[in-house]
């Protein structure tokens, strides 16, 4: 689910597409060898970044974020550790429970798996970054009527990837939201919840399935 | 007999989580959020050998990391390891990467032992290598006989036997065990994610041998424990420690890697069971031979409570002739820790999959010899209940006559959860302000399941206010002691306190207020009467509020694709009771927690351990799989009301029978067991005759 669309792949250069392949690509027995060879050996020429801290300004729903880095930092890190937006949970560190996700413009992203310097210049919204005047958003809202929060530790996560979802599809089915929370983790159990909640913030009632019965 | 109110506004409807907003705009403080002045990040080196001495550790060079403050080891050296993962040492320092860092340069100096076993078969042996030095792996059976089995057996018209086995599972709760922790001269105070602030502080007082008065647990937030988050851990203490050396407060948060190896987990079960039944299916005979391992922990079991590896048995029956036989066994794996309905659902599991071989031997419908040897008059009427609305009758096919590739199938089974009831020592207050503000303050934890709106709305109802205006503080050791969140313990522990609180506050306020009903519409008034000085009340759990003892059945519908193995869950049905219903969506939310939970054990997790390298080879959640949003079917949940006896907590008995609904399900789908859990494609397409079985490396 974290995927970015296909269009999206365009943000990323050719050239920042072979400095992330590293010295794997330079071995690569491929025809592309040689110019391979010769385009990393030009991205590799460009300035060393760190390995001391370095400043980094983040845009983070809507306010510059100035921060000294180690380039290593992740987002995720940057934003919990470095900064007071914690909303954005760790769960694995390592992209599969997506408690960590955050929007890159309108695309969610595991923020665990982006490094913070990479982020500049992307409009970066948090869970923080949601609601307005204190008022929830229609997302926040379902999911509070919906009861579609436990523990809330994978919360902020699945808020995201239900609110990234219905940026791109307003009027999703049930297939689209499990689709697009298939990266989120939730362990105390309330799937079903969150599944009524994104349907419900796009519109759709679904009805109790609850029964309650008297014994006496 | 109980005496919460007949006509209610508030209790057994829906209140919307109060604490919501706070969790979906991430304003909730978690532990993990913790931000405390001037912090350093903690981390822990862990062993990589399941087994050596470690001679000696060398902090030195981590020391000279920079950003590195602290440094510590565990223990006094030489230090005995005895599984993959145990705790060496820890550094504190200003960032994750110096941790990183640091850990790498830790010099260790240790023996490996070469002789270690991390599979109960191979622990069971004589010649295995011993876990704990000098003491045999496998604990002397622990036997409970009635009746005569060698004499019923042969009375039975019908007799079966099985092995039916269940994995260790680990609890993965999404926020990992962890503190923050500031220890300074005036004494310790740690942000801890817990399920047990007493517990904790109990837990730093004892290991850094300080006065519990000198000891603060705070857990506004925490994200999941189910079991495992009860004490101080070698994280807390190791955080405390590092904080003093540090002169600065310490996080330690595990990584994820760290909870599947050092945290907890469920014991596993190796249940070789024979279970036999007169021609009517009244069961006659039982015989159980049960071990598993609760890991490095296998010697301890605290009756069943505390992740021992003994399980309840025959389970919700009563058989006039049975004989049981468990131990426990030890290898080199991280202990076992209280998990949801500790031993019930691998005993649900082993006793509703016999149950349903027995009834294919006998020839009966599976729910017919359950209603047939039930003793339980509410799991009987569950049964007939769930049966209808789920439309058992019309559905039940003989196993393994399902039509086509894609075979469908049905089963159910029963819990029981013979804990809960409440902790009887449970305080509470609430301070009264003139301006009709009311803020109660319990020294009990959130750990998800709703006991902040659980207090409002019981308090709502009492005073004749709304939710809302019920101001909620919990989680800090300062506030009057509450109950651990285990046992299913914690609805029925603080219900009663505020119900107790409450009436106080309305007897105090009638007294120093001259109004007779201070109650509703009257607050306002009474309150402003108090002139300046708020009213703070005490109160405590009262008897004839709560019970103990809840019961449960599930029904569950599958679909196994015969060429694939997939099995595919369709839908649920729990019929649950929980006496008083409190809250009903929140309560809701726990069924559908446990039931998913469930169908986890039985279908998707298991700890490996490698025999060869004695390690966990699925420390993460791509290979340790949790269900997902896309494997969840409709749950359908019928709530059976019996205010009449009071509250009672849900959590664990909602977990209990699931794995055996769908295990049976599964069974009446194929028409042959599968008879350990986790139910993976490729056990089906063994159980099939397609592939041959898994080999058990």
């Amino acid at each position: 689910m974290k995927n970015p669309e296909p269009e999206n792949f365009g943000a990323h250069s050719r050239r920042t597409f072979l400095k992330s392949l590293g010295t794997v690509a330079a071995t690569a027995a491929t025809a592309q060898v040689q110019s391979v060879a010769a385009e990393l050996e030009k991205a590799n020429a460009e300035k060393v970044i760190g390995p001391n801290a370095v400043p980094v300004t983040l845009k983070v729903n809507g306010e510059k974020l100035k921060l000294m880095l180690e380039p290593r930092v992740t987002l995720l890190d940057a934003l919990r550790n470095y900064s007071s937006l914690t909303g954005a949970k760790d769960g694995c560190d390592r992209a599969v429970c997506g408690a960590c996700t955050v929007l890159l413009g309108d695309t969610p992203v595991y923020s665990c798996q982006k490094l913070a310097i990479e982020a500049q210049g992307d409009e970066i919204t948090t869970v923080e970054g949601l609601a307005k005047n204190e008022k929830l958003t229609k997302v926040q809202q379902a999911f509070l009527d919906q009861d579609a929060l436990q523990c809330g530790y994978c919360t902020p996560g699945f808020v995201m990837s239900v609110t990234a979802l219905l940026k791109k599809n307003p009027r999703p089915n049930a297939n689209d939201v499990k689709h697009a929370c298939a990266g989120n983790f939730c362990r105390c159990g309330t799937h079903p919840r969150i599944l009524q909640a994104a349907l419900k913030a796009a519109g759709v009632e679904t009805a109790s399935k609850t029964e309650v019965i008297d014994y006496v | 007999m109980s005496n919460w109110p007949a006509e209610t506004k508030y209790i057994s409807h829906s209140t919307a989580r109060i604490d919501a907003p706070a969790k979906l705009t991430g304003q909730a403080r978690y532990s993990s959020d913790i931000q405390a002045n001037g912090w350093f990040y903690g981390m822990i080196l862990r062993s990589k050998w399941p087994a050596a001495k470690i001679l000696s550790v060398n902090l030195e060079a981590a020391l000279k990391i920079p950003g590195i403050k602290a440094a510590v080891t565990v223990k006094d050296f030489p230090q005995t390891i005895r599984f993959y993962g145990e705790e060496i040492a820890a550094v504190a320092g200003t960032s994750k990467q110096a941790c990183l860092d640091a850990l790498r340069v830790i010099e260790v100096k240790a023996e490996p032992r070469h002789e270690f076993v991390v599979k109960e078969d191979n622990a069971r042996k004589e010649n295995s290598p011993s876990v704990w030095e000098g003491a045999a792996n496998a604990s002397a059976p622990h036997v409970r006989e009635q009746g005569s089995v060698d004499t019923a057996f042969p009375e039975c018209a019908a007799v079966i036997e099985g092995f039916y086995t269940t994995p260790v599972q680990i609890h993965h709760p999404m926020e990992t065990h962890g503190n923050t922790v500031s220890w300074t001269d005036e004494g310790v105070t740690a942000w801890a994610s817990t399920q047990g602030i007493s517990s904790v502080r109990d837990g730093l007082a004892g290991a850094l041998k300080l006065d519990h008065s000198k000891v603060r647990v705070i857990t506004e937030y925490m994200g999941g424990g189910f079991g495992a988050k009860f004490g101080a851990g070698v994280e807390g203490v190791l955080a405390a420690k590092l904080s003093r050396e540090a002169k600065a407060p310490v996080r330690l948060m595990l990584t994820r890697f760290d909870e599947a190896l050092a945290v907890g987990n469920r014991p596993s079960s190796f249940q070789k069971i024979k279970i036999g039944a007169t021609a009517d299916g009244t069961l006659h005979a039982f015989e159980m031979e049960n071990y598993g391992t609760a890991g490095i922990g296998a010697g301890g079991d605290s009756g069943g409570g505390g992740g021992g590896a003994d399980i309840p048995a025959p389970y919700i029956y009563k058989v006039p002739n049975t004989r049981v036989k468990q131990s426990h066994v030890a290898v080199n794996a991280g202990s076992a820790r209280a998990f949801r309905a500790p031993g019930n659902p691998p005993a649900s599991y082993g006793m509703e999959s016999a149950m349903d071989d027995l009834a294919v031997k006998l020839g009966m419908d599976p729910l017919e010899l359950r209603l047939k040897n039930d003793p339980s008059e509410i799991r009987q009427r569950e049964y007939k209940l769930g049966a209808e609305k789920f439309g058992w009758k019309q559905k039940y096919q003989k196993p393994g006559s399902s039509p086509g590739v894609v075979k469908t199938g049905i089963g159910c089974a029963g819990a029981a959860w013979p804990a809960g009831g409440a902790s009887k020592s449970t305080q509470g207050e609430a301070q009264i302000n003139p301006d009709g503000s009311i803020e109660f303050r319990l020294g009990v934890q959130d750990i998800g399941t709703g006991t902040r709106t659980v207090i409002a709305v019981v308090a709502a109802e009492i005073l004749g206010l709304k939710p809302e205006q019920i101001t909620v503080r919990v989680g800090d050791t300062n506030f009057p002691p509450g109950p651990g969140s285990g046992g299913s313990t914690t609805c029925a522990s603080i219900s009663p306190t505020v119900f107790d609180v409450c009436t106080k506050a309305l007897e105090q306020l009638q007294t120093q207020t001259g109004i007779p009903d201070a109650h509703g519409e009257n607050w306002f008034a009474a309150c402003k009467k108090l002139g300046v000085s708020p009213l703070v009340v005490h109160g405590q759990w009262q008897q004839g509020l709560s019970a103990d003892h809840a019961c449960g059945v599930q029904f569950a519908e599958v679909e196994v694709d015969t060429e694939t193995g997939l099995v595919t869950v369709k839908r649920i049905l729990g019929v649950h009771d929980c006496g008083l219903i409190v809250n009903k969506i929140t309560l809701e939310s726990q069924i559908n927690g446990g039931i998913i939970m469930g169908m986890g054990y039985a279908l998707y997790e298991e700890r490996v351990m490698d025999a060869l390298s004695g390690v966990v080879l699925n420390p993460n959640f791509e290979t340790y799989k949790l269900p997902g949003i896309a494997d969840v079917p409709d749950i359908e949940i019928v709530l059976i009301n019996m205010p009449e006896r009071g509250v009672i907590g849900i959590g664990e008995p909602a977990t209990v029978p699931t794995a055996g609904a769908i295990a049976n399900a599964v069974a009446n789908a194929i028409g042959v067991r599968v008879s350990s859990l986790p139910i993976t494609p490729a056990k089906i397409l063994a159980a099939l005759g397609k592939v041959p079985p898994p080999v058990n490396a």
